[in-house]
């Protein structure tokens, strides 16, 4: 069957992933920390990578969000090079003021929350409204507070970061990243830095957010939240991507002795 | 001899010491303003790692660290309006001389201190900051900079209170802050312990007021929303204690 040229168009901007990453290198002081890692996502899709500690994970993920340059490849936003620029041939490095207008639809959650601690939860998801999106101040507390309501933590709303719970830090984090209406976010192992007991409210909040809809790429060690919420399943070691399958075959049926190794010490 | 009380009084209450004490506290305000302003540019360029920015930076506070404040003050008077035309007019005063030059000295002593403060606030708040898409301005002016200020109160007070102190060089550029009144007062009534006692005093008053203001500031900066909580308590106690 021969398809018109249109409908393969079409088919094509609406099978477009939503973030795509080609061949992404970067290295520290001559260390090869990526080696070429290809990634993309589809909207509605939650991507949990896991992986050894510092296979170079989390790296893939500032590189992602921008936070870093790479030293090769692309980043495609909704289609669209993201961090570079590609003028006669040669790649350059975006403007630090360019990128941060990019980086708006990308949300970000760290391990270590990064809540600012002279706001209270409140403008600490009130502040990327406010001075980045150029938002109201009455119009953004409206909207940061619905967004704590959907962690679950508008009765939390004027309290500092000090006085909240890891894990009520971290479903702020989420929220100060959610306000923003990205078009994905990226978690960079999310309940690491928690105490076990509360882990579990954190992956709630996510597990509800993956059924909502959102795009999700999870780096993470919890292998229990991977294989129930995540459409995909990824092993990252030694500075690629080593497989990529639904859940029920990552972890039942995996095609890579890595892949193998590494479930054989998680489990 | 004995101490002299009258004298003493009369002068702790006098016109002449109270405009003294003025241009002390205000040759210190300024000068810590003019500091604070060039210091926290000097912090930038020696945090960046630009070395255009970076080597100017470094040559300010090697410089004026190195040169007593003493010697600028006299560079400021008598050595600048021979040079440039521009500072022998009437505007340049002795006044002025003084919060600049000593403004200058502190800069960098301010700069130090503001890059100390600058670098003890984690780097992963600017990362966050970055990634909600704020530009470097806005993640300097709203995230880093809130909290570097709350590290950098308590030695600012203290460089705020040795400048009141610094302010008393002045007299060598003909200045007539706290200690040169003092000192007139002296040699004309050879009345030593009584002038430079009530000195003292407005030293003592100066610095206290600045205690309790640096107090009020920092506690500006605690953020948790138990502070008045605590307040209260704190109060409670002491109405307590009083009462017992």
């Amino acid at each position: 069957m021969i398809l018109l040229p249109e409908s393969s168009d079409i088919e094509r901007t609406v099978d477009q992933p939503v973030l795509n990453v080609k061949n992404l290198h970067k290295a520290y002081h001559g260390q090869e920390v990526l080696k070429g890692v290809e990634f993309e996502i589809r909207k509605g899709q939650v991507k949990a990578v896991l992986g050894p500690s510092g296979s170079g994970k989390s790296t893939m993920l500032r590189l992602m969000a921008l936070l870093e340059p790479a030293d090769q490849g692309e980043i495609l936003l909704n289609g669209n090079i993201i961090g570079t620029s590609v003028r006669n041939g040669k790649t350059s490095h975006l403007p630090e003021r360019v990128l941060a207008k990019q980086r708006q639809d990308i949300g970000m959650v760290f391990q270590k929350f990064n809540l600012f601690p002279h706001l209270t939860a409140c403008r600490n998801v009130m502040l990327g409204l406010t001075s980045v999106k150029g938002v109201s101040h009455t119009a953004a507390r409206e909207h940061a507070m619905e967004m704590l309501e959907r962690v679950g933590l508008a009765n939390r709303a004027d309290h500092y970061p000090s006085e909240l719970s890891g894990g009520q830090q971290q479903r702020v984090a989420i929220a100060r990243a959610l306000v923003l209406n990205p078009a994905v976010m990226l978690f960079d192992e999310p309940t690491s830095a928690l105490d076990p007991e509360l882990v579990g409210e954190v992956l709630d909040v996510m597990e509800k957010l993956a059924a909502e809809g959102m795009t999700m790429i999870v780096v993470t060690h919890e292998v229990r939240f991977a294989s129930r919420v995540a459409s995909e399943v990824s092993l990252f070691d030694g500075g690629v991507i080593v497989e990529q399958s639904p859940p029920d075959d990552f972890f039942n049926r995996p095609q890579h002795e890595r892949t193998r190794k590494f479930l054989s010490h998680v489990h | 001899m004995l101490f002299d009380l009258e004298i003493f009084l009369q002068q702790l209450v006098s016109p002449e010491y109270m405009w003294g004490a003025f241009i002390s506290v205000a040759v210190a305000v300024l000068a810590l303003v003019l500091a604070t302003a060039i210091g926290f540019f000097v912090a930038l360029g020696r945090t960046s790692r630009k070395p255009l920015l970076q080597a100017p930076a470094n040559a300010y506070v090697w410089f004026f660290r190195a040169i007593p404040a003493l010697l600028v003050l006299l560079i400021m008077w008598n050595a600048l309006p021979q040079l440039i035309p521009f500072f022998s007019q009437d505007w340049f005063t002795p006044f002025i001389a003084a919060f600049i030059g000593l403004g200058l000295v502190e800069a960098a002593f301010m700069a130090e201190i503001i890059r100390s403060a600058l670098l003890s606030v984690d780097d992963g708040q600017a990362l966050a900051g970055r990634a909600l898409g704020m530009s470097p301005t806005k993640v300097m002016l709203k995230v880093t900079l809130p909290q570097a200020i709350r590290i950098a109160l308590p030695p600012t007070g203290n460089e705020f209170i040795g400048l009141v102190k610094y302010s008393s060089l002045a007299s060598v550029i003909s200045l007539r802050e706290l200690l040169t009144t003092a000192q007139v007062g002296v040699n004309i009534t050879f009345r030593y312990a009584e002038y430079y006692a009530a000195a003292i005093i407005y030293y003592l008053i100066i610095v206290s007021i600045l205690t309790v203001l640096q107090g009020m500031v920092e506690k500006k900066f605690t953020w948790t929303s138990k502070v008045k909580v605590k307040k209260t308590r704190a109060l409670a106690s002491a109405t307590k204690a009083g009462l017992s």
